[in-house]
């Protein structure tokens, strides 16, 4: 099904039963507000740092000034001695609990506290637990460390040069700093058509490390009893469940003993799922004073040592034939991964989900390799709604596909549309292993041209390129792939990527329903409710969401790649289909009758042939509580819990045409339009849907034209506060115009396919692609991100673009 | 040292230490929450609170300097059940996500509707551009307070309408 519609936030064209709803409450899906803003209005979330325990104490991590240093000494004596300071903990306490040194989600190690050398600049090298936060800051002025310097890897370029400094001389036996090498597709094959093609362009490009920068920073409140040995962990975190097994994993604390609560979260955007070393501190602190400790890192601590994004040096190539049919792309990467493999992903896929950078066409070849280095940088790299490193792979082809039309001389628009994978077929099997499960791409792709008037753009653009004026049109398609699992593919340090629900139905007809996945700004108070409601009738305002607390909720691994709809959607919406058949066998033992003769309206099972005689939930939910006598096998509740094992990962795609004006005087590139057509299938609230992509979308203009964490010769971090990690206001962005189709998922219980990265992933290369284009007079093929007015006033001075 | 002043139409005075910032004042001192605090540098505006009806970052305003004066935080917006318009239209136009820039641009667009109860799209984008929001890329936040123009004071209390973006 394919429906067009200029504006996406009109309500879904379902039709509500009019006998359960009034028109502006769907009882389902449709446009409805949400139900965590009241208290987000009125200033009453409850966020981590807005928590106090009793007796609570407040931790500071010390950091390393230095990006590569031996460290000699430190001198604790005096921060120790301070008024209000219960421990200052340092890598050698550590070492004696076995805690010196904690597992990365990319079954590498990472230090908590350094005890041999420190690595990137901000490194966490010791903790001081204090009265206060002022006294704990003020306490890190008296630590003395003694450091001896060392040469630092900065360029990933060099980090693989013979005689490089050794980065990880703490694991046995390494003398480079090479961490992996990954490769997709066939090369032999890619390699053939490559070779007997007519036009093969090639562009070398860098997608530079970023950062997700959430509004809230990362902490953790650790909470240690220990006359029970329960640890209770309060912590930004959107994987709860992982967390604690991790913990248990990792401290020692048996599993049943820790409980991992994750309050309301101003924003993750990947930034909140891996453990970071102040979480650890923070336990260990709370074990050594027998009291609650917080920490709450700052910007810098943010911006500096917790999870980046991307920082992919890349090769790209394409084939083509003359006529403009695209062959075959290949790739060489090289990624910084930082001091420590800390990246989240899946065990198999050490580069994520990059082989996807087939992109939306239909080729005959593919081929990618990547290799994992490491700098004195910090940690991480996939995070920042990158959908697992789609983001980078859609940046390469949508890159290297204009490259390919500037080459062939033909409009990038049309050199996409005669290269789609076509509608029959699909599901599309991609180069790399891929099973695209559906798609529709031309449709989305004319309704972005016909929003954005795409012939009248490019009549303006010629009109002002004859009087010298710079203006560019930057289109992008893209497709991803979100959702993991399947488990049996994918998992993370050993867990399968399946994730849980459970639905009860109260005995008044209320229900709620337990999430493992954690909401950080997503609306799944809201969304979840709508997906129970849509397949039970239950009006979402009479149902709970419960999340966000592992003694409350099944397990799973947690939202990020999209994965809350994809999975845990499926599982709401399986366990509801439990609670409804279950459902009919009580109504039809209330009903004296056969459950296969009563039929489903929403909300109510009635006798087929005669609607009037029937039971609501409401009333079946009083009886499977009640004092009815129960058929054979039913028990007396209405409750059902199911873990989603998704069969197939979902792939949303969307079109994004962005026009830009560029001042040539200062290089300074305006955003003057943005259109985006997104296709996720099934539209559970398109208010949510909506906003998700505003968001993303300006992410992408920020990466695009502002966000960048460098680094100078010595691995001094030159990012490292909103003074310098420049995000955009409400003056860099455009008012969004938006558009939808509708393509459900074959797979998935109700065709969801997720929303949450698609605007971020896909639209840095239409702002890319706008800019390339404003500028072409000049004959300039690329610009690196991000396009800051220095960069872009450089291109046109006809100097290359500065190294990063 | 001590420090006197009206928050949220309330009085209050503290012994408190001098370096101590009007956020954590606030927050830690008066318990009051709803005011955040994103980044130290006066870039993100998410401590944006009221001193005197101007929009002040309370991340680099110290307690003391707000000695004598009026402070209205989030939690003074609503007149007991009833919502502000601001607040109203937040909800009704989808203009915040994770809710932590919200209090910030609330008080914001409060001060801005006190001196242009109908102000246009550019001046409220000028309006809220010492703040920063990681969400919603601001058109629903800009629609918000246009919903809350359009809703002023004295509108009688009413769920927020239904509104096609």
């Amino acid at each position: 099904m394919t429906t067009v519609q200029e504006r996406s936030a009109l309500p879904q064209e379902r039709e509500p039963n009019p006998a359960l709803t009034a028109p502006d409450r769907p009882i389902g899906f449709g446009r409805v507000q949400r139900k965590e803003d009241p208290r987000f209005v009125r200033g009453r979330g409850r966020y981590l740092d807005d928590i106090v325990l009793p007796g609570m104490l407040h931790g500071a991590v010390l950091r390393s000034p230095l990006a590569h240093a031996r460290l000699v000494s430190i001198d604790t004596t005096e921060a120790a001695a301070h008024p209000g300071v219960h421990a200052v903990i340092t890598g050698a306490d550590l070492e004696r609990l076995n805690l010196a040194w904690a597992p990365t989600l990319s079954n590498d190690v990472q230090a908590v506290l350094a005890t041999d050398k420190v690595r990137f600049q901000g490194q966490e090298v010791a903790f001081v637990v204090a009265e206060d936060r002022y006294t704990a800051r003020d306490a890190l002025e008296l630590i003395d460390v003694e450091y001896e310097e060392l040469p630092p890897v900065v360029d990933v370029r060099r980090a693989l040069d013979p005689g490089a400094p050794v980065i990880r001389d703490d694991l046995e036996g390494r003398t480079d700093n090479h961490v992996f090498d990954w490769e997709a597709g066939d090369a032999a094959e890619t390699d053939a058509v490559f070779a007997s093609a007519d036009v093969v362009v090639s562009q070398e490009m860098v997608y530079p490390r970023v950062h997700p920068a959430p509004m809230e920073t990362c902490g953790a409140i650790a909470d240690y009893d220990a006359v029970d040995g329960r640890l209770t962990l309060y912590e930004t975190t959107q994987a709860p469940h992982a967390h604690r097994t991790l913990f248990a994993m990792v401290a020692g604390i048996p599993e049943h003993k820790i409980r991992v609560v994750s309050p309301d979260i101003g924003g993750g955007f990947g930034n909140k799922v891996g453990i970071y070393p102040g979480y650890v501190c923070a336990v260990v602190g709370s074990i050594v004073t027998g009291r609650p400790v917080k920490w709450v890192e700052d910007r810098s601590e943010n911006l500096m040592s917790t999870a980046f994004a991307r920082d992919y040096v890349m090769r790209g190539e394409i084939a083509a034939t003359r006529e403009g049919r695209i062959l075959a792309v290949r790739t060489t990467v090289l990624a910084d991964h930082g001091a420590f493999n800390a990246t989240t992903q899946p065990t198999k896929y050490p580069a994520g989900f990059f082989s996807i950078f087939t992109g939306s066409y239909d080729l005959q070849a593919a081929h990618c390799s990547v290799t994992g280095v490491y700098t004195n940088k910090a940690p991480g790299g996939v995070s920042y709604a990158c959908s697992f490193r789609v983001t980078e792979a859609v940046y390469l082809v949508e890159r290297m596909v204009d490259l390919l039309a500037d080459e062939l001389d033909v409009d990038p628009v049309e050199l996409r549309l005669a290269n789609f994978i076509r509608p029959e077929q699909f599901p599309y099997r991609n180069k790399t292993g891929w099973e695209y499960d559906s798609g529709d791409y031309e449709p989305a792709l004319r309704m972005a041209m016909e929003l954005v008037d795409y012939a009248g753009m490019r009549r303006e653009q010629a009109e002002k390129r004859a009087c010298g004026e710079l203006m560019g049109i930057g289109v992008s398609f893209f497709t991803e792939t979100v959702g993991a699992g399947p488990r049996k593919h994918m998992d993370i340090v050993g867990l399968g990527m399946a994730d849980g629900a459970e639905v009860r139905v109260h005995p008044t007809g209320k229900a709620v329903v337990r999430l493992s996945v954690q909401t950080q700004g997503q609306g799944h108070e809201t969304t979840f409710a709508q997906i129970l409601a849509e397949e039970l009738g239950i009006p979402p305002e009479d149902v709970d969401v419960v999340h966000g607390d592992t003694d409350q909720t099944p397990f799973g691994l947690g939202t990020y790649g999209s994965r809350s709809t994809p999975v845990s959607g499926g599982a709401v919406a399986l366990a509801a289909r439990k609670v409804k058949d279950k459902a009919r066998a009580i109504a039809a033992a209330v009903l004296e009758t056969r459950p296969e003769d009563l039929e489903w309206e929403k909300g109510r099972w009635h006798v087929a042939g005669d609607p009037s005689i029937g039971k609501t939930m409401t009333e079946i939910a009083l009886a499977a509580h009640g004092t009815v006598e129960l058929p054979e096998g039913i028990d007396g509740n209405l409750d059902a819990e199911v873990t989603y094992d998704p069969p197939n990962l979902t792939f949303p795609f969307g079109a994004y045409i962005c026009v830009v004006d560029v001042d040539r005087g200062t290089g300074k590139v305006h955003v003057r339009r943005f259109v985006a057509v997104d296709d996720c299938g099934t539209r559970i609230n398109p208010m949510i849907v909506e906003g998700q992509i505003h968001g993303g979308l300006a992410d992408g203009v920020g990466m695009a034209l502002m966000e960048f964490i460098g680094f100078d010769e010595q691995g001094n971090c030159l990012g490292g506060s909103f003074m310098d990690y420049l995000i955009p206001t409400a003056m860099e962005v455009p008012d969004w115009q938006t558009g939808y189709t509708v393509t459900p998922s074959p797979h998935h219980p109700i065709g969801a396919k997720g929303i949450g990265e698609s605007a971020t992933v896909g639209s840095p290369p239409a702002v890319v692609n706008a800019v390339v284009d404003a500028l072409a007079p000049f004959g300039i093929r690329h610009v690196d991100m991000p396009c800051t007015p220095a960069r872009v006033w450089e291109a046109v001075q006809g100097r290359p673009t500065p190294p990063i | 040292m001590q420090v006197t002043m009206t928050v949220n139409g309330t009085e209050v005075t503290r012994d408190v230490e001098p370096r101590l910032l009007l956020v954590h004042f606030l927050r830690e001192t008066l318990g009051l929450t709803g005011t955040h605090w994103g980044c130290d540098t006066s870039n993100c505006g998410t401590c944006v609170v009221l001193v005197d009806g101007q929009p002040v970052k309370s991340c680099t305003t110290l307690a003391v300097m707000t000695d004598g004066h009026e402070v209205r935080t989030v939690e003074g917006l609503a007149d007991g059940a009833t919502l502000d318009p601001v607040q109203q239209g937040f909800m009704a136009e989808h203009g915040l996500q994770c809710g932590f820039c919200t209090p910030g641009m609330l008080l914001t667009a409060r001060a801005l509707l006190d001196r242009d109860p109908d102000p246009d799209e550019a001046t409220i984008r000028e309006a809220i551009s010492g703040q920063i929001c990681r969400c919603t890329g601001y058109a629903t936040i800009v629609r918000s307070v246009r919903w809350a123009a359009e809703h002023p004071v004295g509108a009688p209390e009413q769920p927020a309408e239904e509104v096609p973006a």
